[in-house]
């Protein structure tokens, strides 16, 4: 059975915005709010370069990464054709204005990605 | 379950079959779609059949839309049935094939795309065996055939399609003459001295010519196929095969037949209704819009669009009309024509000319009251996109007139070794060096995926889709690889694909019918999507807050990621910061906070920018604010479009050549001006004496000092093209640079387009207007910049006043989670 977590309330993301959500293990999980109040989750990391897709504009059901401007669906995570790719999404469910994840997904889905290292080499 | 409408097509062309796939994005469950198509072919490109008569390319190879994409789009494809007849009571589609069968659709909308047949010139001989037109797959595959077993042919018609034919057969072994009316070929396209070239180039391969000829008859053999062709003045040549290539006619037969309205062309409104049966559509060549009947595939698919999305339901699109270019396909020959390449008899236009007759470069530009009005391109055609560009902008050119003729891409263009010939570049050379990208790379990727357009080259190779300094060659690779007229040709562009506005509408409506938030923006001027993209949003909301200061209220949500979080996004999501330094000057007691703030957030790397300010980078997104905190500096806004510094001298101060104070100078410039959004980057420049090491002649706004005042250049740019800043005024005093540079500021502030330079900006208006704006109304000068200083009035500096600038802090801290708790 899943386990969900309580995250935050619908109203803590900001509309047309995102939140990042840090967990134990692996890269942060980038919570997504529209302006239908739909909320989404995917993992904050681009399929292309990596970049911090909560850091994007949202738009509908679509995000664009601020690093090359990929766009990629919130739905299901797949960058927009004819660029391909696609970043782990994340089951989410919304009751009582309180936004959940499955704790089980937190703990283990794209926990083996990581973000581009940038600066000089050490 | 309700029933699918029903959409028939007449024409399985590349017009057609386009409007298809524009329709099917838009709307796949909408109708129930079937095809007649008069060829046993399924849609293939009819621009690349001299290629493949050249022995370049194969049939396959030029197919767009194999059979299996009608069946996976559920489209109903009948090739070989000609349709014969159509009942617009009953609304039904009747057609044959070669058997004389009979076949049957009914229509809830029609569209006809039949199309345009070749003129056969009225002679004698014309039904002669070996006599053809040179319009599609059969006609090529008969010539193809011919050159194997004849010697001698003639293609009736020195134009477009007449050349690359005559080509063709060349390369396939054959001694080819053309025979031409005219005393100079391509006279539609080309001017007397190019055709010329054009002629002397090509019979530098063999081919030959019977120029200001008549053709009088077709002589056959025996066997009753063609053997010669005479002249009027009595002379003959030999001739086995003899191509018409004359013209072409819109094919308008069945629409007569039908009893629409036909006048060179199916006559269609905007939305490509015919203006008889507003259920039936034409598009393509049959079609006459606004009298014009097209012949180029940009304008085709332009049209096509409109009319998928009036199909669609959408109903907003319009068609407009197009400008239109030609180029050549036969290999190795560049030339390039667009509008009124001529000029006028009357004295009404001047031309500039640049004729190399030893390395065959020729070039004409014809202008008409301060604009480009044609051109004419021989042997060095990379600059006729940007021609085409002028023209179509119908931007006033008096002041680049001396630079017209060298062209957009030999002022300072970087990123592609200076190359400017596609066509002698290697396949493994680079051509777009942001995004790595090399011909090869380019070429498959046109042919394997059918692409037609530099947005679709763009999109699929991200050539050209960053800086965009190598456009000028990616549109020459994907004219000699596609064949296609790639010119982008709505006469206005949308400022993105939510809707059909350009950024001058949007700007417009959003003054004149006082529109303050991003919604009402959407919903006035009909936005397709619910809440725009990255691109429009961003736009519309500088266009917002710059049209309506202290009334019209910012939203961070519609900001790229750096000005809604006032530092620089990294490749690893780190971010960079760079505190405000007036005028480049700074302080043993800031140097040590800076210090200590790199200690003690352990920021990997401190770096002096081209701007002299200091940049620490990678720093984390959760350390933001205590590192603004800690530095106790202003934002240096080097992460907006906005100004971003004052590189200034030292001056009169130190330096023992300085004749003004020019440190000052750019503190109080800059003092006066940041915070200052804008439709791009802004960067100023003061030097304190001719010498100029503040590099004044690159930037926005450039001021130098000199012993008598301060001269002023605007429009610089150090970027992807050095753009040298062009000399604006002089001026006395202090008070004046900051009020001249303030007015300036302040009108492209208002009339900019969002990511539009100063050097663009300036380009598009012209210099003479923004002197008229600022330098020679005085009223309207000091109106400008009471404007610009009420706008930045009591601004918030946003790495301090957080509600002030709506900086969501909730963005630096991540959210915390608390222990499992079982729902």
């Amino acid at each position: 059975m899943t386990v969900w977590k309580a995250i935050c309330r619908v109203e803590d993301i900001p509309v047309l915005g995102s939140r990042r959500v840090a967990r134990e293990n692996g890269l942060e999980v980038a919570i997504f709010r529209n302006d239908a109040d739909e909320v989404f989750a995917l993992l904050d990391r681009c399929p292309h370069r990596g970049g911090p897709l909560s850091q994007g504009i949202v738009f509908g059901q679509q995000v664009a990464c601020p690093l090359h401007n990929w766009t990629i669906d919130l739905c299901d995570g797949k960058a927009q054709a004819p660029d391909e790719g696609c970043t782990p999404r994340f089951s989410v469910k919304v009751e009582a204005q309180v936004v959940y994840l499955d704790s089980a997904e937190l703990a283990h889905l794209g926990t083996d990605l990581t973000r581009p290292i940038a600066g000089p080499k050490r | 379950m309700s029933q699918k409408l029903k959409l028939v097509m007449v024409g399985n062309g590349m017009a057609g079959v386009r409007t298809l796939e524009e329709l099917l994005k838009l709307t796949p469950d909408l109708y129930e779609i079937t095809v007649f198509g008069s060829e046993p072919h399924p849609n293939y490109n009819r621009i690349l059949l001299s290629p493949v008569l050249a022995g370049e390319q194969t049939l396959d190879e030029i197919i767009l839309n194999p059979f299996d994409w009608y069946i996976d789009n559920d489209i109903t494809l009948h090739t070989g049935w000609t349709v014969t007849a159509v009942d617009r009571i009953q609304r039904v589609v009747h057609a044959q094939n070669a058997a004389g069968e009979t076949r049957s659709a009914p229509y809830d909308r029609l569209i006809l795309a039949t199309g345009s047949n070749p003129f056969m010139l009225p002679i004698p001989g014309r039904e002669l065996a070996g006599v053809l037109a040179y319009r599609d797959i059969a006609d090529t595959q008969a010539m193809i055939d011919a050159a194997t077993k004849y010697q001698h042919a003639v293609v009736i018609g020195g134009g477009l399609l007449g050349l690359e034919a005559a080509n063709g057969l060349m390369k396939r072994g054959m001694q080819v003459t053309v025979v031409h009316v005219s005393d100079w070929l391509m006279e539609r396209q080309l001017d007397p001295v190019a055709g010329g070239l054009l002629q002397r180039s090509l019979a530098e391969r063999g081919m030959q010519f019977r120029m200001a000829a008549h053709t009088q008859a077709l002589l056959g053999d025996a066997n009753g196929r063609v053997a010669a062709v005479q002249f009027k003045d009595g002379t003959s040549v030999p001739a086995e095969l003899v191509v018409m290539a004359v013209g072409i006619r819109p094919n308008t037969a069945l629409a007569e037949k039908m009893h629409l309205h036909c006048e060179r062309g199916i006559v269609v409104s905007d939305t490509l209704q015919t203006v008889t049966d507003p259920r039936i559509y034409a598009v393509g060549e049959c079609a006459s819009h606004r009298g014009i009947a097209y012949g180029l595939v940009a304008p085709l698919f332009e049209q096509g669009k409109v009319l998928a999305n009036h199909l669609a339901e959408f109903g907003i699109g319009r068609y407009t009309g197009s400008l239109t270019s030609t180029k050549l396909k036969v290999t190795g020959i560049d030339l390039f024509s667009a509008g009124d390449f001529m000029g006028a008899d009357d004295g009404s236009t001047e031309e500039i000319v640049l004729s190399d007759p030893h390395d065959g470069v020729y070039k004409k530009l014809v202008i008409r009251n301060d604009q480009l009005v044609g051109a004419c391109l021989y042997g060095d055609t990379v600059d006729g996109s940007w021609y085409f560009k002028l023209l179509r902008d119908g931007r006033n050119v008096a002041d680049i007139r001396e630079k017209l003729m060298f062209g957009e891409s030999n002022i300072g263009d970087v990123g592609h070794q200076g190359q400017s010939k596609a066509a002698a570049m290697a396949d493994s050379d680079e051509v777009c060096g942001c995004n790595g990208v090399t011909k090869g790379a380019i070429c498959k990727t046109i042919k394997e995926k059918g692409l037609f357009t530099l947005d679709e080259v763009r999109k699929h190779t991200k050539a050209s889709a960053s800086c965009g300094s190598c456009t000028g060659l990616v549109e020459q690779i994907l004219m000699f690889t596609a064949g296609g007229d790639y010119s982008a040709t709505p006469k206005l562009k949308p400022m993105c694909g939510c809707s059909s506005n350009s950024h001058q509408t949007v700007r417009e409506a959003i003054r004149d019918k006082k529109l303050f938030r991003i919604g009402d923006v959407f919903r006035a001027l009909e936005w397709r999507t619910p809440n725009g993209c990255a691109s429009c949003r961003p736009a519309v909301n500088y266009y917002l807050i710059s049209t309506w200061p202290k009334e019209a209220q910012d939203d961070p949500q519609s900001r790229f990621i750096n000005e809604r979080s006032h530092a620089n996004i990294q490749k690893d999501g780190t971010y960079s910061v760079i505190p405000r330094m007036w005028g480049g000057e700074t302080t043993a007691a800031e140097l040590r906070r800076i210090a200590d703030v790199v200690d003690k957030y352990n920021i990997p790397t401190v770096k002096v920018t081209g701007g002299q300010r200091i940049d620490l980078l990678g720093v984390k997104k959760e350390d933001l604010v205590d590192v603004w905190k800690d530095i106790g500096m202003p934002s240096g806004h080097a992460y907006a479009k906005a100004l971003r510094t004052v590189k200034t001298c030292v001056g009169s101060e130190w330096c023992r050549m300085g004749t003004q104070d020019s440190t000052q100078m750019g503190k109080d410039l800059e003092k006066a001006m940041w915070r200052m959004y804008a439709p791009h980057k802004v960067k100023f420049a003061v030097s304190g004496c001719p010498r100029n090491c503040a590099e004044a002649g690159i930037k926005d706004v450039g001021v130098i000092g000199v012993d008598s005042g301060w001269e002023m250049y605007i429009g610089g740019n150090g970027g992807i093209k050095t753009e040298v800043a062009e000399f604006f005024v002089k001026v006395k005093t202090a008070e004046e640079v900051l009020e001249y540079t303030g007015a300036f500021m302040q009108l492209y502030r208002e009339e900019g387009w969002y990511l539009e330079r100063t050097v663009h900006y300036l380009h598009r208006v012209g210099m003479d207007y923004i002197k008229q704006k600022v330098l020679e109304d005085e009223v309207n000068r000091k109106a400008l910049w009471a404007r610009l200083q009420h706008a930045l009035e009591g601004e918030p500096d946003p790495w301090f006043e957080f509600s002030k600038a709506r900086v969501d802090t909730r963005q630096f801290e991540p959210v915390a989670v608390e222990a499992a708790s079982p729902a």
